[in-house]
């Protein structure tokens, strides 16, 4: 693989890029000639477009270009203001003295005269929004750590005359969750900034245009007009309104970067150009957890494809307009304070994209612009950022199985996902928000709530609900567990009634963050690229599931005695006798705890009502919270002392998975995606000689390790091929190693970027294989 | 699609009980070994070894009584559930230890395992060859055979036992036509002489047998187990090998080498 991109860089010295002018006007083609019609000209329908339009491709990666002498120039300009960036403490500059909107800031650019697409967040680039509509605080505190200051009149705005988000969450929260949230037996809940998780169907811009857009959502809003006046009805209605707004916001955004986005894209070009501004206007308005781009190179493929099959453009245009976009995407940035990287380090923004997967009827999706995609990884280095994701099937073309291998070998940049597992589910034209978050394209989002802490619920069914650390009576209070020795049927009892108990304070939670976020923070330009009636997740999650498991399992098959606290009573830590199976091993009988565990509780959930209906769902995820969860809670019966870190999203413990890869992975895969239908996060990480000799017997190993973990029923594995060394180096001179990529829980990460705290967590956790 | 399903344990034919209770001594499992033969192997570390390597990998498998006792059945279950995988992906190796301290037990994991369709590999020193029967060698697919040196006296030093039956063993081996994969750990200073490289290299070459050859640089990772076991570790001073130390073997060593 190496000598075809030394050789198709050879080729680009040979024919440097033409500059790619936008089009005469007098040359541009018809948007969607040649376009095989159907029922997405008549109806708005990118599926239906992509079903008659994407051609699949099953060849080898030998035509891949390499990067353009523009590219890199760009790039270079972009590495050194990363540079900047990070000697700078992590934010280069702000926008303080306005808050963010789709047209607030005038254009920017990096490098007018390269870039290939443009539009930046700001005026300029690296340079943060203010976005004070998802948590005035927040935003605030992010300034000041930073040293700057709010414009006077935004604050005021927002003190005197406009509530945010995040007061009006505080305003409706009972004293109950303020004690779940102080004591962080559920946290990270998006109440103080933007939930994020949704996804725009961003590629309706390009297939369509605004005005048609405009026109769609003018018609859908009509349709209302006789629909009564019920709150569902009004509020719809004045949503549809807002969608209108940001439509228009939309257009004009593109028309002062001198585009005419009304009508369709009609090149390639422009379909990269028009998609990327749908993106832009989303990140404009909305912090969100995750900002996710959904499933957009394949759709793009279509008019690559027409424009190479017209002579318009050449492989190496071709590339360079994807690596000019996911440079954009490389790019994109939120203001947060510091404390906000404890939980998610590294100034994640989950630019998820997915690549890959395959038709219902089992053709695969997989085009040239999937391997252009991932091309991008090797042209212009790792990066975390866009959350690269493909969507994984066996049945995939082998040759695109063992790029994604040996991209992942190269780069650790990427994530997989089982397609077999959520088509049935999601379709063939579902997006991932944010990790593992499946969703149908423009038809469905996510009210998104973070987790409850599995680990410490199970303390406080042993502590009659009272706080291991703060002694606070959270929970409904009874007597601290009272035997010598814990029973398993004894403490599952109380462990189902403190889980009954969580999960409707948490419901409570997300039901109220959720109604206010609507009301204060609506993604309006997001729900304008939805249908009108979309169906809506409630996205649950958990944390600790493997230190349950093994805790239970202890429980059960060993003999455990609770050590209390002569002060307060409360059970502070435990002596264990014998051994207990750990989660990890393809043991049954610590994983049908893991698995009963999360049945429960995701029944429990189910048992409560939701705001606006939507369906519950839940994920075992951490991201990189595994840490703060851990920090924030005592000492468990599975042997983990207080302060001590879980293991990321469902992973086994540190080192108790004991017989290699593939027992691990299938206690992994033995968690029902039926009850967890958010997704199910395994990060699996190898240093290079343990995945085989060779390269090329590397990237087999892999990809055979791949095909048997997801035809397992696996559901995501982030894949990380690294040294224990590397990564010690570069805790010690990060100056060295800007671009280091690491998969976490989910997303990946610039190493350098982690907290101490993170890294050390990374390196501690198991290397399979360091044998 | 098919070939990643887990199997059922209904198609895997029941193994006989008096092949699933042999019993025998491990000191531990690994499902997804890549580096003890070709593709993703279930790894099957047994216990005991006459060798005393100065730079053994694993210390504490030295000795049969360090091991958990255990039969051919359990292990068998604990594969069952990737024996599709281990068939087209790989298969199961049984290295140490040195495996033949344990031989009915090796040959009736093999068999085992044949039964399933799965290849095996036997990673040994050779030293004890003369155990390894007929019926244990048919059911081997590839021998990982580890020779720790071609001069007699180096062997001796390095390992404590005698290079002669190892030899032996290996022409045992070419006669029968039982591929070989030979292995070498190159530890600077050690093995790394020159002559001592060259006349394994005229061996490895007579042999019509061997597949490849493996040059494994020395690495210091197990120097945590002898601290814990709390014995003198005699390459405390010892470097790994650089790159270009082990490139220069590997090119000695001729085309096979890898």
């Amino acid at each position: 693989m190496h000598d075809t991109m030394t050789q198709t860089r050879a080729e680009r010295e040979a024919h440097p890029p033409q500059p790619e002018a936008a089009p005469e006007a007098g040359e541009r083609p018809e948007p969607w000639a040649g376009f095989v019609p159907g029922r997405w000209q008549r109806h708005i329908d990118v599926r239906d477009f992509i079903q008659k339009n994407v051609v699949g491709y099953a060849g080898e990666a030998d035509f891949l270009a390499g990067p353009s002498a523009r590219t890199q120039a760009v790039w270079r300009r972009i590495a050194e203001l990363l540079e900047a960036e990070r000697a700078n403490g992590g934010v280069l500059d702000v926008a303080a003295d306005v808050g963010s909107s789709i047209l607030a800031h005038a254009p920017g650019y990096i490098d007018r005269e390269r870039e290939l697409i443009v539009g930046l967040q700001t005026d300029a680039p690296l340079k943060r929004a203010v976005m004070p509509a998802g948590g005035l605080r927040l935003a605030e505190q992010a300034l000041a750590a930073y040293g700057f200051e709010m414009d006077p009149a935004l604050r005021e705005v927002f003190r005197l005359y406009r509530k945010d988000h995040n007061s009006a969450v505080f305003d409706a929260y009972t004293e109950e969750i303020l004690a779940c949230r102080r004591n962080g037996i559920v946290t990270g809940l998006p109440d103080a900034y933007g939930r994020g998780r949704i996804i725009g169907d961003y590629r309706r811009v390009a297939l369509y245009g605004v005005a048609r857009l405009i026109r769609d959502k003018r018609h859908q809003k009509a349709e209302l007009d006789h629909a009564g006046g019920d709150d569902a009805t009004i509020r719809l209605r004045e949503e549809l309104a807002e969608q209108l707004r940001a439509l228009a916001e939309l257009s004009e955004m593109a028309r002062r970067y001198g585009f005419d986005i009304d009508r369709p894209a009609a090149t390639a070009h422009e379909a990269v150009q028009w998609l990327y501004f749908g993106y832009l206007a989303a990140v404009k308005e909305q912090n969100g957890a995750a900002m996710s781009l959904g499933r957009v190179s394949s759709f793009l493929d279509a008019y690559i494809a027409r424009d190479l099959a017209a002579g318009r453009l050449d492989e190496a245009g071709a590339q360079e307009l994807i690596d000019d976009f996911v440079i954009k995407l490389r790019i994109v940035r939120f203001l947060r304070p510091p404390e906000y990287n404890a939980l998610f380090s590294g100034d994640p923004t989950w630019v998820t994209e997915c690549i890959g997967g395959l038709r219902e009827d089992g053709r695969p999706l997989v085009t040239r612009t999937s391997y252009r995609f991932l091309q991008t990884l090797h042209n212009l280095g790792a990066a975390p950022e866009p959350n690269l994701t493909v969507l994984w099937s066996p049945d995939l073309p082998a040759p695109f199985k063992r790029f994604c291998a040996a991209t992942s070998i190269a780069t650790s940049a990427l994530q997989y996902e089982n397609d077999d597992l959520m088509r049935p589910y999601w379709g063939d034209d579902y997006g991932i928000a944010c990790c593992v978050s499946a969703m149908k394209l423009g038809k469905q989002m996510q009210f998104f709530g973070a987790r409850a802490n599995l680990a410490k619920a199970l303390l406080y069914a042993l502590n009659g609900g009272r706080d291991e650390i703060s002694g606070e009576q959270v929970g409904p209070p009874c007597s601290v567990y009272e035997g010598a020795v814990l029973d398993y049927d004894a403490v599952m009892e109380r462990y189902e009634r403190t889980l009954d108990w969580l999960a409707r304070v948490y419901s409570e939670a997300m039901n109220t963050i959720h109604a206010m976020h609507d009301r204060y923070d609506y993604e309006r330009l997001e729900m304008a690229l939805h249908d009108r009636d979309v169906f809506r997740t409630m996205a649950y999650g958990v944390a600790g599931l493997s230190v349950v498991a093994d805790s239970l399992s202890a429980i059960k098959h060993a003999t455990v005695r609770p050590v209390r606290d002569p002060d307060s009573g409360l059970i502070v830590d435990f002596e264990t006798e014998g051994e207990a199976p750990a989660f990890g091993n393809n043991d049954e009988r610590v994983d049908a705890i893991a698995v009963e565990v999360l049945e429960r509780f995701m029944a429990l959930l189910r048992a409560n009502p939701t705001y606006r209906e939507a369906e519950p769902t839940l994920s075992v995820l951490t991201i990189t919270s595994n840490v703060v969860y851990g920090k924030a809670t005592g000492t468990t019966p599975d042997g983990r002392k207080r302060g001590e870190p879980f293991a990321p999203g469902a992973n086994p413990m540190h080192g108790r998975d004991r017989k290699g890869a593939l027992a691990a992975a299938a206690s992994v895969a033995k968690l029902p995606y039926e009850q967890a239908q958010d997704g199910i996060s395994y990060t699996f990480s190898i240093v290079p000689p343990a995945l085989g000799k060779s390269a090329d017997e590397r990237v087999e190993n892999l990809t055979a390790l791949l095909d048997a973990y997801f035809g397992r029923g696996g559901h995501h594995i982030n894949v990380n091929v690294l040294n224990r060394e590397t990564l010690l180096e570069a805790m010690a001179h990060p100056e060295r190693y800007p671009q280091l990529t690491i998969r976490v829980s989910g997303y990946a990460v610039n190493f350098i970027k982690l907290t101490r705290e993170q890294q050390e967590d990374v390196i501690a956790r198991t290397f399979h294989g360091a044998m | 699609m098919s070939a990643v399903r887990p199997v059922a344990a209904a198609e895997l034919p029941p193994l006989p009980p008096e092949l699933a209770a042999v019993p025998g001594r491990i000191h531990s499992l690994e499902t997804a070994g890549t580096v003890d033969g070709p593709g993703v192997r279930f790894v099957v570390f047994t216990t005991g070894c006459p060798l005393r390597c100065k730079y053994c990998h694993n210390p504490d498998a030295q000795h049969l009584k360090d091991g958990e006792a255990t039969t051919v059945g359990a292990v068998m279950a604990e594969l069952a559930p990737f024996a599709r995988f281990y068939r087209d992906h790989g298969g199961l190796t049984v290295t140490g230890g040195e495996p033949l301290v344990q031989p009915a037990f090796t040959r009736a994991l093999f068999e085992a395992a044949r039964l399933w369709g799965i290849p095996t590999a036997l990673d040994t020193s050779g030293f004890l060859g003369a155990r390894a029967d007929a019926d244990l060698l048919a059911a081997t697919d590839l021998v990982l055979l580890d020779v720790k040196s071609w001069d007699p006296a180096t062997y001796q030093a390095v390992t404590g036992v005698a290079l002669q039956p190892t030899l032996d063993f290996a022409r045992r081996l070419a006669d029968r036509g039982t591929p070989v994969w030979l292995r070498f750990v190159l530890v600077p200073g050690l093995t790394d002489a020159a002559d001592n490289v060259q006349g394994l290299a005229a061996f490895a070459r007579a042999l019509p047998n061997v597949a490849r050859i493996e040059v494994l640089p020395f690495h210091k990772m197990s120097e945590a187990k002898w601290r814990a076991l709390g014995r003198p570790y005699a390459l405390f001073d010892t470097p790994a090998p650089t790159a270009e130390q082990v490139e220069r073997v590997r090119a000695a060593f001729g085309p096979l080498a890898a």
